[in-house]
C-alpha cells in the first residue's frame, strides 16, 4: 500500500522526523488560505500522487507568495499529471500539499527498505539526492552507500554514526543524522513498511534535517496488523478494475491489445503472455486466478474481460493443479459467457488436474471453443482470429 | 536418490487439521508420502486424518523422528511456525502459506542462518521427487521419475515444464519451488549445488521471471563454478510492462533492476542454455543433454 507525500510526513514526525511545515487543499481557494497560514512568502506546490518524477513533470511548483499558490493549485488539481511512473494514462491529481519552501545547504538520498537480495532491512544512503537520483546511481552505482540490519539488534550508535560519516555528515548534524536514521529504522519495523525514502533530505544552514519528500510502501501482506491504516487508503489512486479483481482473488492488470487472456499463476501469465506477443499477438490484459478463487470469482474476472471492448478473442490456459480445477475455470467462462452475451472466439487449452472433464462442462455450457493442445498452439490461434478480424 | 526428500522422508505437517491442510496432506499421503504427524498448539493428543496430533513440533519430532516439516499456517502465525521448527532443528522445512508479512520472513531469514533448517518458501508448491515423495500442494498429474532438476519461482508454469519434460522421455528426479515472495528460503543457487551434487540428476532447469535476484543469484553460481551438468533456464516476463507489479509479490523492483534482458543475459553468459519461450523448455534441455 502506498502513503501520499503528506500521510508519510504527518507519520515519520511520530518517529522524530522532521519536515518543513505544509498543509493539504484541495482547491485553489483552500490552497492559497493554507499558504497564508504558513510562514514564510515562498511555497512548495506538490501534486499528491501515487508516483515517483513528479517533479520533472511539473508536479512540484516552488512560487512567491500566497496568490501565487492559487495559480498554480488550479493548475494542478483536477488536471492529469503524466510522469515517468504513471505511464501513458497518467493520474488525476485530487489534491495538493502546500508547504514552506526552504533553501537547503546540502541534499543528500537517505531510505529504509526491504532489502530482497540479502532478505534483512538495509539503510541505503547518497551524499546526493533529488528528482533524477536512479539516474545518477544506474550510472554510478558507488555513489550508494548501505548498511545491512540485522533483525531483532537495531544498529548501535557508534555503527550508525560510522555510517553517517561516509555520507558526509559529522559533528552536531551527524548526530542529528543518527537520531533520523535511528526513527527511520523503527519506523520501517513498528509499521510493517517495505520502504522509506527521504529524497532529498535537506541539510539547512543551521544544521537542522528536513524530509522534503517522503515516500512511504506499506507491506500488504501485514495490513491485518494495522488497522489503523485502513483510513489512509487512497481508492482514487488504485486502478478500480484492479481493485475490483482482487476482491475476487484475481490479479488484473489492463494492457492495450486485443485478445483477452486468463490463464492461473503469474509464472504461466507471463509466459502466455510472452508466447502469444511472439506469435504477433496484443495481450488485452494480464490475468492471474488465484489458488483459492472459486468458479464465481473467477466468472467476474471474466466479466470484467468481456467488458473490454477492444478484446476480439479470449485465449484461456489452465494448467490445473493445487486447489484450482480445470473444470472450476470451465463453469466460471460458461457463467462469464451467458452474463455478456457477446459470441468473442474462445481458445481453450487445459491440462493437469480435469482437463478433459473442464472440455465437457464447456460444451455443457453450449460455449463454441477451439481446443488447443498447447500453449504455443494457442497463442497462434489467438491470433489468427484476432487478424482475421481486423481482415 | 534426489535432493532434499526421499521415499522415507518422515513428515508432519504444522497446520494440518485446517481445512487446506486435511485437504492436501490426504492427498500427499496417497501419493505415498510418509506423513506420521500433524502439529497444532491446543490439539495435542487429538487424531487427525489417523494420524496423532502434537501441540508442539519438538514433540512431534520427539515422537515420530520425522526429517521435513510441511507449513500450512494462516500468515499472521506461519513466522512463528517455522521458526518453531528451526528451533526443534528439522532439516527441511516447507512453508505453502501465502502473503506472509515481509518483516516476518527477515526474522525468519535470520534465525535460519547458522541453523540445521533448509527452508523452501514460503508461498511455494513444494518439492517433489515424482513416485517417491510430495511435500506440497503441485499437481502430480504429469510428473515421472526421471533425471531432470527443477527449480522454480511459480506453480502453475512449473506444472506446464513436467508435463513437457515427461512428455520428452525425461522425467524429474525432484521439483523445488523457491515460492513466489521476496524474501524466502533457499534460492536457485543452493537448488544448482544440490543438484550438480545428486547422482540422479543429469540436468537441470530454471523457471525464472522477472523482478527479484534470484536468476543473477544462479548466474553467479554458474559462472563460479562451471558445473559439467547442462542448465536449462526460462524467464518469464520479456514482454511485461515496466514498472507493473504482475501477480507475485517478487516482481515489484526498486531501482530498475530484475528486467527478463538483464536475467537471461546473465544466464547466457555464465553458461546456461536459454529456452525461447515456455514451450521449448524441454526441447531445450534434449539437446543441451545430446550436445
Amino acid at each position: 500500500m502506498n502513503l501520499h507525500e503528506y500521510q508519510a510526513k504527518e507519520l515519520l514526525s511520530r518517529y522524530g522526523i522532521a519536515a518543513p511545515e505544509g498543509r493539504l487543499a484541495s482547491s485553489p481557494e483552500e490552497a492559497e488560505m493554507m499558504a497564508r497560514k504558513l510562514p514564510g512568502q515562498r511555497f512548495a506546490v506538490k501534486a499528491q500522487v501515487h508516483a515517483g518524477g513528479r517533479g520533472e513533470a511539473g508536479g512540484v511548483r516552488i512560487v512567491d507568495g500566497a496568490s501565487a499558490v492559487r495559480q498554480v493549485a488550479r493548475e494542478l488539481i483536477g488536471k492529469k499529471l503524466v510522469t515517468s511512473n504513471t505511464g501513458p494514462e497518467g493520474r488525476i491529481v485530487r489534491k495538493v500539499y502546500v508547504e514552506t519552501a526552504v533553501k537547503p545547504e546540502r541534499m543528500l538520498y537517505l531510505a529504509a527498505l526491504v532489502d530482497r537480495g540479502a532478505g534483512a532491512v538495509s539503510i541505503i544512503g547518497a551524499r546526493e539526492g533529488g528528482g533524477d537520483i536512479e539516474d545518477r546511481v544506474a550510472r554510478n552505482p558507488g555513489i550508494i552507500e548501505r548498511l545491512l540490519l540485522t533483525p531483532g539488534n537495531n544498529p548501535s550508535p557508534e555503527e550508525l554514526r560510522a555510517y553517517v560519516g561516509r555520507l558526509g555528515l559529522a559533528g552536531e548534524i551527524g548526530d542529528r543524522a543518527v537520531t533520523l536514521l535511528t526513527g527511520l529504522v523503527e519506523a520501517l519495523y513498528q509499521l510493517d513498511g517495505s520502504l522509506i525514502e527521504i529524497n532529498p533530505l535537506a541539510v539547512m544552514p543551521d544544521g537542522s534535517l528536513l524530509a522534503l519528500d517522503l515516500k512511504m510502501v506499506i507491506d500488504d501482506n501485514a495490513l491485518f496488523r494495522h488497522p489503523e491504516f485502513e483510513p489512509l487508503r487512497d481508492e482514487d489512486e488504485l486502478d478500480p478494475i484492479e481493485l475490483q479483481a482482487q476482491r475476487h482473488e484475481i490479479n488484473y492488470v489492463k494492457l492495450d491489445g486485443n485478445v483477452g487472456v486468463v490463464v492461473n499463476g503469474a509464472g504461466l501469465a507471463l509466459a502466455t503472455l510472452d508466447l502469444l506477443r511472439d506469435a504477433g499477438g496484443a495481450p488485452a490484459n494480464f490475468m492471474d486466478i488465484r489458488t483459492m478463487a472459486t468458479s464465481m470469482q473467477i466468472a467476474r474476472g471474466l466479466d470484467i474481460l468481456m467488458a473490454d471492448p477492444r478484446v476480439q478473442a479470449i485465449l484461456v490456459n489452465i494448467h490445473g493443479g493445487g486447489l484450482t480445477r480445470c473444470d472450476t475455470v470451465a463453469e466460471a467462462i460458461g457463467m462469464a459467457f451467458r452474463r455478456s452475451g457477446r459470441k468473442l472466439p474462445l481458445i481453450f487449452r487445459a491440462a493437469g488436474n480435469n482437463a478433459d472433464f473442464a472440455r465437457t462442462v464447456l460444451r455443457n455450457c453450449g460455449v463454441p471453443f477451439t481446443d488447443a493442445r498447447d500453449m504455443a498452439e494457442a497463442a497462434e490461434r489467438a491470433v489468427a482470429f484476432t487478424r482475421n478480424k481486423a481482415a | 536418490m534426489a535432493i532434499l526428500v526421499g521415499s522415507d522422508t518422515k513428515v508432519i505437517c504444522q497446520g494440518m487439521t485446517g481445512r487446506i491442510g486435511t485437504f492436501y496432506i490426504e492427498r500427499a499421503k496417497a501419493y505415498g508420502t510418509k506423513v506420521v504427524a500433524g502439529v497444532r498448539p491446543g490439539k495435542g493428543g487429538q487424531r487427525h486424518l489417523d494420524m496423532p496430533v502434537f501441540d508442539s513440533v519438538a514433540e512431534a519430532v520427539g515422537a515420530t523422528g520425522a526429517t521435513a516439516s510441511i507449513v500450512f499456517v494462516p500468515p499472521a502465525s506461519a513466522g512463528n511456525a517455522i521458526i518453531e521448527a528451526i528451533d526443534a532443528e528439522i532439516p527441511l522445512v516447507v512453508c505453502v502459506t501465502e502473503r506472509m508479512p515481509t518483516l516476518d520472513m527477515i526474522r525468519v531469514k535470520h534465525r535460519l542462518a547458522g541453523s540445521k533448517t533448509r527452508l523452501v518458501g514460503p508461498n511455494s508448491q513444494g518439492v517433489l521427487a515424482p513416485g517417491r515423495c510430495k511435500i506440497g500442494v503441485m499437481s502430480t498429474v504429469h510428473a515421472r521419475p526421471g533425471r531432470i532438476g527443477i527449480a522454480s519461482r511459480s506453480a502453475s508454469l512449473t506444472s506446464e515444464i513436467v508435463a513437457q519434460t515427461s512428455a520428452a522421455g525425461l522425467g524429474q528426479s525432484t521439483t523445488v519451488g523457491v515460492g513466489g515472495d521476496a524474501v524466502h528460503g533457499m534460492g536457485f543457487a543452493e537448488c544448482l549445488d544440490m543438484f550438480m551434487a545428486d547422482p540422479e540428476t543429469d540436468g537441470v532447469i530454471l523457471i525464472g521471471e522477472i523482478g527479484g535476484s534470484e536468476e543473477e543469484q544462479a548466474a553467479d553460481y554458474l559462472r563460479a563454478h562451471r558445473p559439467a551438468k547442462p542448465v536449462v533456464a526460462l524467464v518469464a516476463g520479456r514482454h511485461a510492462p515496466p514498472e507493473r507489479r504482475m501477480g507475485h509479490a517478487g516482481t515489484l523492483t526498486i531501482f530498475g533492476k530484475g528486467d527478463a534482458e538483464g536475467k537471461i543475459d546473465a544466464l547466457r553468459s555464465a553458461g546456461a542454455h536459454i529456452a525461447p519461450n515456455a514451450q521449448s523448455v524441454a526441447e531445450t534441455m534434449r539437446r543441451a543433454l545430446s550436445s
